[in-house]
């Protein structure tokens, strides 16, 4: 599974991206922000706060409860300020 | 093509031009052009998505051209450093009639602000801080579902 991260996220992770084999038990984008934060300390740190984050699955915004298959991209990242 | 996202920088005008083009039916053209504020910013870095960014502009014209009768759409955004005066954002369009050019305008706007994957990273004197969303840009937004 590929994962991208933007903005402020980056810098926290310490990663624009990385490549993951999450468990089985890993169905949802809820489950895989979970999983993130046992990763490293600074994981942790950074998706603590999940009610700050948005997701997207394959370029598409998707909710906590999205389903995830291992070959997805999935990107996290703060509401967007374009424009 | 409608939709451009880069980091040169673009001539409103000659844009303006091509929605005003003679020949396509157009009675009426509306625009929106963004800049760089430069009261207390230093530079400001659009960092997007490259990939999902034209993918979701793409979606917020096709909404609109399915809300309007649109004869022509174009949405130019840039990434990258920008200094203060410079272009952000373009988004214009052509109708048979104004009501429908003023309101797609706005419109594609305020999806954009809600909906494209950008994020500003402005430089201060304070140093360099990320943008944080308006909850006025959601209302706004919202005030077309």
């Amino acid at each position: 599974m590929k994962l991208l991260y933007f903005a402020w996220l980056q810098s926290r992770v310490g990663l624009t991206g990385e490549e993951v084999s999450p468990p089985a038990s890993v169905a949802t984008v809820g489950d895989l922000l979970d999983w993130l934060k046992t990763r490293s300390d600074r994981h942790a740190a950074a998706f603590a706060d999940a009610d700050r984050l948005r997701a997207a699955v394959n370029q598409e915004f998707a909710g906590l409860d999205h389903p995830l298959r291992a070959d997805d991209e999935v990107a996290f990242f703060p509401p967007v300020t374009g424009g | 093509m409608a939709v451009r996202v880069q980091a040169e920088d673009f001539d409103p005008g000659r844009e303006l031009a091509l929605l005003a083009a003679a020949d396509n039916g157009a009675g009426a053209v509306a625009s929106f052009l963004g800049l760089v504020r430069g009261d207390d910013i230093q530079a400001m870095t659009l960092q997007h998505y490259p990939g999902m960014t034209e993918r979701q502009l793409q979606a917020i014209e096709d909404q609109a051209r399915s809300r309007w009768p649109l004869i022509d759409v174009i949405i130019i955004h840039r990434f990258g450093r920008l200094l203060p005066g410079e272009t952000i954002v373009f988004v214009g369009v052509a109708s048979r009639h104004r009501a429908a050019a003023f309101a797609a305008c706005e419109f594609l706007m305020d999806w954009l602000k809600t909906r494209a994957p950008f994020w500003k990273l402005e430089e201060t004197a304070d140093g360099p801080h990320w943008v944080e969303a308006k909850g006025d840009d959601d209302d706004r937004a919202e005030r077309w579902d």
